[in-house]
């Protein structure tokens, strides 16, 4: 009865289905995410033009060899997603912010606009004007773009992202994770990942933790949620979230008792030996210092070098360097001395012995929920692994002050943390006691342990002009310091002569001294405040701050749009650029639309944030591959335009012409130093140079020759130990990436958080805080590490809201970035809050059932599902899935909208604060600024029959600004080069 | 197994159709096909299927001599989802899509995908185990979506036994999809046709890339190396070893179904080396 069918396939696979079409490979730098992995387009001809037909990893380029993430393969789903931005905007006269009615203009006109308005400002008071950017990896270029402006209101997303992660390990070893430096995963034997769910350094990480694993490496992860990599490890730590300060203060308890640490690095190579004064003075808790006038001056973060030691051997005081180092001398890391003046000291490392004495692994129990008897095991294990199954490479290094080491020591255990610690307001001094916990391990450069990255190690404290008094702040004038930086005591601080901060964000200023990325989650309340001023614009670029960036969602989209008595906006004029309808982008007065990836010139610089390797510098490249869509421009050309326009000196000739034709000119030819460019690879004038040479028309080229990359290989003598390697120094000196060859010794003990507490106990001379904020002060610049509970738990009742509440980023989306992309949404169109069962049946909610979760701030509806995976103390849930109805051109009641939520409603920006003018005080980490956005407490229960099956709240919908891409299809059939035979 | 359909099918009862044959025709196939629809010359008899005697089918019950398939490493896999859309983005534009979504922007977005990652947890807490699970067809030795097919559209190939689709025979009846244990065949709502992994046979032999990119878009695109490919009746081949060495094992063997494609199980590191 089958006799009509032929057994043979007709459709052959094999079968190409378009070969006639002519195909192409560019290679460029993905950005979905900012691991920026090397990718290869391959294109297709279509009918109006080539058309991406698939994105794959290049196996050529040294970061991600080949592979490539979900994310990395969507990129044509961003590309021609209908929310795209095709067209400068204008909002509507009479409409309201956020009602999204918009008229399209033209370029001409919006830079007619933007001259005008930007060149006002610039004439007559230049902080009005506040450049604040989110996912954007240009800060060398958009701090430049604000320094030659004049404004120090400028920032990046760092400080409501992960800047503890980054303060917290810089001013300890003078370097940081992501592609600053990271677990050497090739010679560790014990990796313990921490608070990581994914970052962006993502693909190589996991190509680094596959192969660990298959060597047989054991790798511990410790976080409230077992999710993502966390799911592979070989044990899981469940933890309280914001107490793992208290498990590692209770880990360096354990070690020193057990005298599991490496003395002998801790000698030579950290401030551990130096001794503190102990004596009620101006000088207390800093380091005793030669006061011989021909050593120089007393010292401070950043010139260490005259401190003294104590030496067992002769038992008597030395000088720290060289005599404290040299063979022979056996510098006491305990006991307490007295000097020949007669003042008390005690080395630094006994100071950090007596803290941690009351750290026990008891004590920790009580706060982390961590059994004592497994923290025991766990420093066991820690230092045994370190010190016990320790080995060399035979790789001869010389150090800082000539002693010659004939092989370099390993210390098989590494460590990967990030935003669990960082997103806390005790986040900078659990960060600090994590760097001391890897420097006492001796794991610091160290093979099998932490390795930086070039251009770190940096300086601790790392050198710059500090911005700090407000008459740097001229018409028409180049600010003569960055705007952002690193304080090294109060003088650095931003702030006016009463003590009130100078900056829109208050960073730099006393309420958080070494908010060393801005605080851009603050920018738009203290705007509408007029705390400390009003301004007149502000230039947002790729954030969202409408929506899932900022914290208390809803008021700060009021505030957006809420006027004076004089019926003005309290930010007159707002500027949005982003390449998709964001949230944000309804708020805006001028909407810029940005190109995507593909469109662009980009540099992934050393002078910003580069990609190198542990054995040497990488940068690299974007290229377009395919034309800007619409009217699309970079963001980098436009501020390369007003800057042109504005006749910032930098970007003008001395005949007062144009300097730059674009972008590209400007990477090639601007030069902060001479021979330093924006790239390294290639310079010279013929390209021969690399690391260090004139401008070289032809680099762009030389780079899209070579997979759009340029790695460097260090010599293997300059491979580790970097913070004391002479030869490395040497050489980082010599290529621009330090100002200086010093050696950069881990600061165990911070006497630059200590100088900020004299000045808060009144000990010492110079710029003291407001009485009211000496408390805070006093208590949180600990010049070592400790723990305590988040900053939000005094104000809460824990009784009523005893749950914590956190976020993690999902591998498959970059935070809002990602829901405008059909497949990428197909993996998350909607979140639900994760609850231990036995919480949510104490509640009273069903497993997939609607709930409520409130803090008191706030109150969201959602689904929730019940997981084994959180430890009963946490409820979590996918960050920023939720979206405003209508945005992203998404349909209406898309999942996103309906069933998707934000945990951001239940957060608050401001905390109160007894110590500040109004009152209250952001949210955040009193040393950094950092937002606390895990800090929140809430409570669940269940939605009541009856009640509406979508998640509350719900937005009116946001109409289709003109001009984005396209209508939502109800089918999408992706075929590249369709229609072309 | 349905017997007596195998036996319908079997070459003694059904003689090739005059004109019928390798390269001959092309079938209407169903829904938008632009793609199907562009003006090729006949394709060529590929390498190995010689004249109209020599069948691309394997027979029911022949024992092949190669079987490509997948080894799924889940002590690695992270759930990154890379070879989901990897898989996707290869074969929308390729000889086997394209492959539709709809509602792409809309409320219960829904699509063709090829593979999919699910992830289940085991045990109580703190005793969790998270396990990031792919799927995907597993290229069966005995697979239970052929003899069901009333087409033939579904069949297995001789030469590499790779289980295919042919989207110009298929008539969209789902008995397919019923007959597979696994659920790795999805019905593309546009075409009406369905669809499943090819194991990238259009890259594979495809002298176009280079030798290293001669291999599957996902196992390419891993970013922890969880995907092995190779064939398993090697036994010198990277999957054959990792099988034997790691016990890598079948879903459901109770189905008597022989999947091509294993799992690699999970391996705890007690202790750091050298502890005792």
């Amino acid at each position: 009865m089958f006799s009509f069918l032929s057994r043979e396939p007709v459709h052959d696979p094999l079968d190409a289905p378009t070969p006639t079409a002519h195909t192409q490979v560019k290679t460029t730098t993905c950005y979905m995410c900012a691991c920026r992995c090397g990718i290869r387009v391959h294109l297709r001809d279509g009918e109006h033009g080539p058309e991406v037909r698939y994105i794959d990893g290049n196996p050529a380029h040294p970061l991600n060899q080949g592979v490539i993430c979900a994310k990395g393969s969507s990129g044509i789903m961003k590309q021609v997603s209908p929310a795209r931005l095709t067209q400068p905007l204008l909002r509507k006269a009479g409409s309201e912010r956020g009602a999204g009615e918009f008229e399209p203009i033209s370029w001409e006109r919006a830079f007619d606009m933007l001259t005008e308005r930007l060149g006002r400002i610039r004439a007559t008071d230049p902080k009005k004007f506040a450049l604040f950017t989110g996912r954007d990896q240009m800060q060398a270029l958009t701090g430049l773009f604000a320094r030659q402006f004049g404004t120090p209101n400028y920032a990046a997303h760092g400080g409501f992202c992960s800047v503890n992660m980054a303060a917290g390990m810089i001013y300890t070893v003078g370097g940081s994770f992501w592609e600053f430096g990271g677990p050497d995963l090739d010679r560790a034997r014990l990796f313990v990942m921490i608070g990581t769910a994914e970052d962006h350094h993502s693909n190589p990480m996991k190509i680094a933790i596959s192969k660990f694993k298959r060597a047989g490496g054991r790798f511990i992860s410790i976080n409230p949620v077992r999710t993502g990599y966390s799911a592979i490890a070989d044990e899981w730590i469940p933890i309280k979230p914001g107490t793992d300060g208290a498990l590692f203060m209770a880990l360096l308890h354990e070690l020193i008792a057990s005298d599991l640490i490496d003395h002998a690095f801790l000698k030579r190579f950290t401030n551990a030996p130096q001794l503190v004064v102990l004596d009620d003075c101006e000088r207390q808790g800093l380091f005793a210092f030669d006061p011989d006038p021909t050593r120089g001056p007393p010292g401070d973060g950043r010139h260490p070098h005259n401190k003294l030691v104590w030496d067992l051997s002769e038992g008597s005081v030395k000088n720290a360097y060289p005599e404290g180092i040299a063979d022979g001398c056996d510098p006491a890391l305990e006991g307490h001395y007295t000097l020949t003046d007669g003042t008390r000291v005690a080395p630094s490392f006994q100071l950090l012995r007596d803290r941690v004495a009351s750290c026990t692994p008891e004590w920790a129990e009580a706060i982390t929920g961590i059994d004592a008897q497994r923290i025991r095991k766990l420093a066991r294990e820690m230092g045994e692994t370190a010190l016990r199954q320790a080995f060399e490479l035979p790789i001869p290094w010389t150090d800082a002050w000539g002693k010659q080491h004939p092989t370099t020591q390993a210390r098989p255990v590494a460590f990967h943390a990030m935003r669990g610690l960082a997103a806390h307001s005790n986040g900078f001094q659990t960060v600090r006691a994590l760097a001391v916990l890897m420097s006492v391990l001796g794991t610091i450069d160290a093979p099998g342990g932490f390795r930086h990255k070039a251009p770190y190690p940096r300086h601790i404290v790392p050198n710059y002009r500090a911005f700090n008094d407000p008459g740097m702040i001229q018409p028409n004038t180049p600010l003569n310091a960055a705007p952002l930086g690193f304080p090294a005591n109060p003088e650095e601080l931003a702030i006016n002569p009463d003590g009130s901060p100078i900056r829109i964000d208050h960073a730099f200023s006393w309420e958080h001294p070494l908010s060393a990325h801005g605080l851009m989650h603050n920018v738009i309340t203290n705007a509408v405040k007029g705390d400390p001023y009003r301004i007149d614009t502000l230039l947002i670029f790729m954030a969202n701050m409408a929506w899932n960036s900022s914290m208390n969602t809803m008021a700060v989209r009021e505030m957006l749009n809420r006027k004076d008595e004089k019926g003005e906006h309290m930010i007159p004029f707002l500027v949005v650029c982003d390449a998709f309808q964001s949230e944000t982008v309804a708020f805006a007065d001028l909407v810029l639309p940005d190109t995507t990836y593909l469109e662009r010139h980009d540099v992934m610089s050393m002078l910003d944030r580069p990609i190198s390797e542990f054995d040497g510098p990488v940068d690299s490249v974007r290229i377009p591959v395919v034309p800007p869509t619409g009217q699309c421009k970079p963001f980098q050309e436009v501020l390369i335009e007003l800057a042109s326009r504005l006749k910032f000196p930098a970007f003008t000739t001395p005949e007062g012409g144009r300097r730059f034709t674009g972008y590209p000119d400007f990477v090639v030819n601007f030069q902060p130093q001479p021979g330093i460019g924006f790239l390294m690879g290639w310079r010279g004038k013929d390209g021969t140079e690399h690391l260090r040479g004139e401008p070289n028309p032809k680099q762009w080229e030389a780079y899209a020759q070579n997979n759009c990359v340029f790695q460097y290989h260090m010599p293997e003598t300059m491979h580790y130990m970097r913070n004391w390697n002479r030869e490395y120094l040497d050489f980082a000196k010599d290529k621009g990436w330090r100002q200086r060859n010093d050696p950069v010794q881990l600061a165990l003990y911070s006497d630059t958080l200590q100088s900020f507490r004299l000045a808060a106990q009144g000990k010492s001379a110079g710029r003291q805080p407001p009485d009211a904020l000496r408390e805070r002060i006093d208590t949180y610049f600990d010049p070592l590490p400790f723990w305590y509970p988040p900053l939000e738990e005094a104000s809460t009742d824990l009784d009523t809201y005893p749950l914590n509440a956190i976020t993690q980023r999902p591998m498959a989306m970059y935070h809002s970035w990602d829901s405008q992309n059909a497949w990428l949404r197909q993996i998350h169109s909607h979140n639900y809050l994760h609850v231990n069962p036995l919480t949510a049946q104490a509640a009273g909610i069903a497993d997939g059932g609607w709930c409520w979760v409130e803090s008191q701030w706030g109150q969201v509806r959602c689904m929730l599902r019940y997981s084994e995976a959180v430890e009963p103390g946490t409820v979590w849930t996918w960050n920023a899935i939720g979206k405003a109805d209508g945005a992203w051109q998404l349909a209406p009641g898309a999942d996103e909208a309906r069933k998707g939520f934000l945990l951001n409603h239940l957060i608050s920006e401001e905390l109160p604060c007894a110590g500040t003018a109004s009152g209250r005080i952001s949210n955040s980490d009193p040393v950094t600024g950092q937002a606390g956005w895990y800090d929140v407490r809430v409570r669940i229960r269940p939605a009541e029959p009856g009640e509406p099956e979508e998640s509350f709240p719900q937005m009116a919908s946001m109409p289709s600004a003109p001009g984005v891409l396209g209508k939502a299809a109800s089918v999408l059939t992706y075929f590249a080069g369709r229609g072309k035979k | 197994m349905m017997q007596w359909l195998k036996d319908l099918m079997s070459p003694d009862l059904l003689p090739p159709l005059p004109g019928e044959g390798w390269g001959g025709g092309r079938g209407a196939g169903t829904g938008s096909h632009e793609v199907m629809k562009a003006a090729v010359p006949p394709p060529q008899p590929s390498p190995g299927r010689g004249g109209r005697n020599a069948s691309v089918r394997a027979e029911p019950d022949e024992t092949l001599a190669k079987q490509l398939a997948l080894v799924i490493d889940l002590n690695v896999c992270v759930g990154c989802h890379a070879c989901v859309t990897s898989c996707k983005q290869w074969n929308t534009s390729g000889s086997a899509g394209p492959l539709a979504d709809a509602q792409p922007y809309g409320a219960n977005p829904t699509g063709t995908f090829f593979n999919r990652v699910q992830t289940y947890e085991a045990g109580t807490f703190p005793a969790t185990q998270t396990v990031h699970f792919p799927k995907s067809c597993l290229h069966c030795e005995d697979p239970p979506c052929v003899p069901v097919c009333p087409t033939g559209a579904s069949y297995k190939r001789k030469e590499d036994g790779i289980v295919l689709v042919d989207y110009d025979k298929c008539i969209g009846c789902k008995y397919c999809a019923w007959a597979c244990p696994y659920g790795a065949r999805e019905l593309d709502e546009e075409r009406q046709v369905m669809t499943k992994c090819t194991l990238c046979v259009d890259r594979i032999y495809d002298e176009h890339l280079p030798k290293e990119d001669r291999k599957p878009a996902c196992v390419k695109a891993c970013p922890t190396g969880a995907r092995l490919f190779g064939d398993v009746k090697d036994p010198d081949s990277e999957v054959s070893k990792a099988i034997r060495e790691r016990g890598g094992y079948q879903l459901m063997p109770e189905w008597e179904t022989s999947p091509a494609n294993q799992y690699l199980p999970r391996h705890v590191t007690q202790q750091t080396a050298g502890q005792e």
